[in-house]
C-alpha cells in the first residue's frame, strides 16, 4: 500500500511537524527579539547573546555544566566500554546484567534523584559537583553502553583471532586491532553521555549545592524570575550545541567499519 | 614421508561444544600425522569438524582431550600467538583500519625486527603475492581475489612453520578460484612450508593435496592420496563424497557375486557372506557400452561435453545410472544397451 495515496497524508505529517518545532522555532526567534518582554517582539537584535556572554551567573552555569558533562561523559564511556567487553563472552545471567545495563533508560528520574539525594545525605557527601558527577555517570552509562556494544557486535571476530594469530597477544590485540575499531563507536558514547548530562535538570536540581549550578538549573531558577529574551538566547546556544553533538555522534556511529 | 619428522601431530583428539545434554561432539578420537612440507587437506561436509581441528591446531578452540603437536612439541596448552602458525581465514580477516603493507608488517612488528627489516620483509611477502603496487591501500579498497592475496602475504611473512588454511577460496567467483589454486600450490612449493587446507569442495582438493583426510561427523574416514581417495574410497560416504559415481544396491548370491536390485547379477569382488546386503560403486568413466554386457539399461538423456559424453541410463528397476562415453557410435536416446562393469573397476561395500 502506498502511504502517499491515502488522503490528507501530507496535511497530517506537516501538523505534526509543526506541532514538534513549533515552541523551538518561536524560542529560537524571540532569541533576536530586542524587547525586554520576552513575548512582545520589536525589532531584531543579538544583544540578548552579548549580553549572556557577560553574565558571571551564566559563564559559571556553564563552566559547571561543561565540567559535569565531561566527567559524566568519560566516566560512563569507561564503564560502559569495560561491560560492553564483558558481554561479548557467555555467562549465566548475561540477559538480566544487559536489563541493568539499560535500566536508567526507563527508571523515573525523579525516583532515582530523590533517592540518590537521599543516600547521600545519609553518608554525608556534599551537594554539588562531587555528588553530581557519580550520580551523572550513573544515568549516562546506556547511552554510552548502546553504541559501543553495536560497534562491537558488528565487528568480525576473526579480527581478533587474527590478531592473536599473528603473534599479539590479549593486550597488544586491545590496542592494536580491538580499539581502533571500536574508536568511533566509543566517541559516539561518549557524546550521547556529555550530550545527556548537559541536558540534564532532574539529578542535577537534587544534587547541585551552591556555586556548582548548572544551565539547566540556572535556567530554571531565573525563568522563575521572569522570561526574559536572555534565556531564549541560552536556550538557543544549548540547543545548537546539542543538535552538533548528536549530529556528530551519529556520523561517528556509521562511519565504515 | 616417514624418513621427515612430523610437521603436526595431532593425537586422539576430542572436542565437544556445549554441556550436559545439550554437549556436541565434533571431533572424536581423531588421529593424524601431517608431513613436512606437505600439502595436507581436510575435506568434508559442513559440521563434519574440520574447521574446528583446525582451530585447535591454531589456538583459537581448547582440546578436551589429546595432544597437538608440531616438530615433536606440544603445544596445546599455547596461546595462539606463542604458536608457529599462521592462518588464513575464510573472511580474510584484513584489520580494515590498517593499509595493506601495515597489516602484512604485523606479525613482523609483533617479533620485534627492526624497521628496516620489517619494511623489507612485507615488502617481499606482497612481492611473493604480487601486490607490491597495493602496500598504501586499506583492505576496503581490493577486490576478493586482491584481499585473499593480501591475507596470504600476511600469513607467510612471518614465516610460519604451519600454515592454516579455512577455506580460503570460497568466496572467490570460479575463475579466480581456478587461478588462486594454482597460485596457491606454487607458493607452497616456493615457500617450502606445510599447509593444512580445509575445503568442503572435493575437486579442489583432489588438484591441491598431497594427501586429503576425508571427515564426517567429527572423524577421519580415510587419509590417503588424491587418487587413491578417488579411486579406491574406502567408505561409501567417501565414494559418493568424491567426484560421480554410481551406487548401485544388491545382494551377494555367491563367491564374488552380486544379484543387484535390477535384477541383473554381475562378477564384484564381495568379500561378504552369501545373503548379505552390499553397495557396488563404480565411477561413470569405468563402465563402458559393451554387447552381451552383464547390466542391461535404458539410454534416457545424453550431455555433450566435447571430449566425452555423459549419458544418463535407467536400470531396470528404475535406478539411475551414469555413463562417461566416447563420443563416437553414441546410442539413441530411448536405446536399449548393456553395460560391462570390470570387476576391478568396482568396490563392495557393506550397506
Amino acid at each position: 500500500m502506498n502511504l502517499r495515496r491515502l488522503p490528507l497524508t501530507r496535511e497530517i505529517s506537516l501538523a505534526v511537524l509543526v506541532y514538534l518545532y513549533v515552541p523551538v522555532v518561536v524560542l529560537i526567534v524571540y532569541s533576536f527579539n530586542a524587547n525586554r518582554t520576552a513575548t512582545v517582539w520589536s525589532e531584531t537584535s543579538l544583544d540578548w547573546y552579548r549580553k549572556i556572554l557577560v553574565n558571571p551567573s551564566i559563564r559559571d552555569a556553564t563552566w559547571n555544566s561543561l565540567v559535569l558533562a565531561t566527567a559524566a561523559g568519560i566516566g560512563a564511556t569507561l564503564l560502559a566500554l569495560a561491560a560492553a567487553l564483558g558481554m561479548k563472552s557467555r555467562f549465566r545471567g548475561k540477559g538480566l546484567v544487559e536489563a541493568v545495563l539499560n535500566a536508567p533508560l526507563i527508571l523515573p528520574e525523579i525516583v532515582v534523584a530523590v533517592a540518590t539525594l537521599m543516600l547521600f545525605v545519609a553518608i554525608g557527601i556534599d551537594m554539588g559537583l562531587t555528588a553530581m558527577i557519580p550520580a551523572h555517570i550513573a544515568f549516562c552509562i546506556p547511552f554510552a553502553y548502546l553504541p559501543i556494544r553495536a560497534r562491537l557486535q558488528g565487528m568480525n571476530p576473526s579480527l581478533e583471532e587474527a590478531a592473536q594469530d599473528l603473534y599479539a597477544n590479549r593486550f597488544v590485540t586491545f590496542r592494536r586491532v580491538t580499539l581502533p575499531l571500536l574508536w568511533p563507536g566509543i566517541m559516539a558514547g561518549f557524546t550521547l553521555a556529555f550530550v545527556t548530562s548537559l541536558d540534564d535538570f532532574l539529578t542535577s536540581f537534587f544534587l547541585s549545592g551552591p556555586g556548582s549550578t548548572t544551565l539547566p538549573v540556572y535556567i530554571f531558577s531565573a525563568i522563575r524570575a521572569g522570561i526574559t529574551p536572555e534565556i531564549n538566547a541560552i536556550s538557543t546556544v544549548m540547543l545548537i550545541v546539542s543538535v552538533a553533538l548528536v549530529v556528530t555522534s551519529f556520523l561517528l556511529g556509521k562511519m565504515r567499519r | 614421508m616417514t624418513t621427515t619428522p612430523s610437521a603436526i601431530t595431532v593425537q586422539s583428539v576430542s572436542k565437544s561444544f556445549g554441556r550436559g545434554d545439550a554437549a556436541v561432539r565434533v571431533l572424536q578420537d581423531v588421529s593424524v600425522e601431517i608431513g613436512a612440507r606437505e600439502f595436507f587437506t581436510l575435506l568434508g561436509p559442513s559440521g563434519c569438524g574440520k574447521t574446528t581441528l583446525l582451530r585447535l591446531i591454531a589456538g583459537f578452540e581448547d582440546l578436551d582431550s589429546g595432544a597437538i603437536l608440531i616438530e615433536g612439541a606440544r603445544i596445546d596448552h599455547l596461546a595462539p600467538f606463542q604458536r608457529p602458525v599462521n592462518t588464513v581465514f575464510q573472511s580474510y580477516a584484513l584489520f580494515p583500519h590498517l593499509t595493506v603493507a601495515q597489516n602484512v608488517a604485523f606479525a613482523l612488528e609483533m617479533q620485534n625486527l627492526s624497521a628496516a627489516e620489517v619494511r623489507r620483509r612485507a615488502g617481499e611477502a606482497l612481492e611473493m603475492v604480487r601486490m607490491g603496487a597495493f602496500a598504501s591501500r586499506k583492505p576496503s579498497e581490493l577486490s576478493g581475489g586482491q584481499q585473499q592475496r593480501v591475507a596470504l602475504a600476511r600469513a607467510l611473512a612471518p614465516r610460519p612453520k604451519v600454515l592454516l588454511l579455512d577455506e580460503p577460496l570460497s568466496a572467490l567467483d570460479l575463475k579466480l578460484r581456478k587461478e588462486m589454486q594454482i597460485e596457491l600450490k606454487q607458493l607452497q612449493t616456493e615457500a617450502g612450508i606445510t599447509f593444512v587446507f580445509v575445503t568442503h569442495d572435493q575437486e579442489e582438493a583432489l588438484t591441491l593435496s598431497d594427501r586429503i583426510a576425508v571427515m564426517q561427523g567429527g572423524r577421519i574416514l580415510q587419509l590417503d592420496t588424491p587418487r587413491a581417495i578417488y579411486e579406491r574410497p574406502a567408505h561409501r560416504f567417501v565414494a559418493d563424497f568424491i567426484g560421480e559415481i554410481n551406487l548401485l544396491d544388491g545382494q551377494v548370491s555367491g563367491p564374488g557375486k552380486v544379484r543387484l536390485d535390477c535384477g541383473a547379477e554381475i562378477a564384484a569382488p564381495a568379500d561378504q557372506a552369501a545373503g548379505a546386503r552390499v553397495t557396488v560403486a563404480i565411477r561413470p568413466e569405468r563402465a563402458s557400452l559393451a554387447q552381451g554386457g552383464a547390466l542391461p539399461a535404458e539410454v534416457t538423456h545424453a550431455a555433450y561435453l566435447g571430449t566425452a559424453t555423459i549419458l544418463q541410463l535407467r536400470l531396470a528397476n528404475g535406478a539411475p545410472f551414469l555413463l562417461r562415453a566416447a563420443t563416437a557410435n553414441l546410442p539413441e536416446i530411448g536405446a536399449h544397451v548393456t553395460l560391462s562393469l570390470p570387476p576391478e573397476a568396482l568396490q563392495v561395500f557393506a550397506a
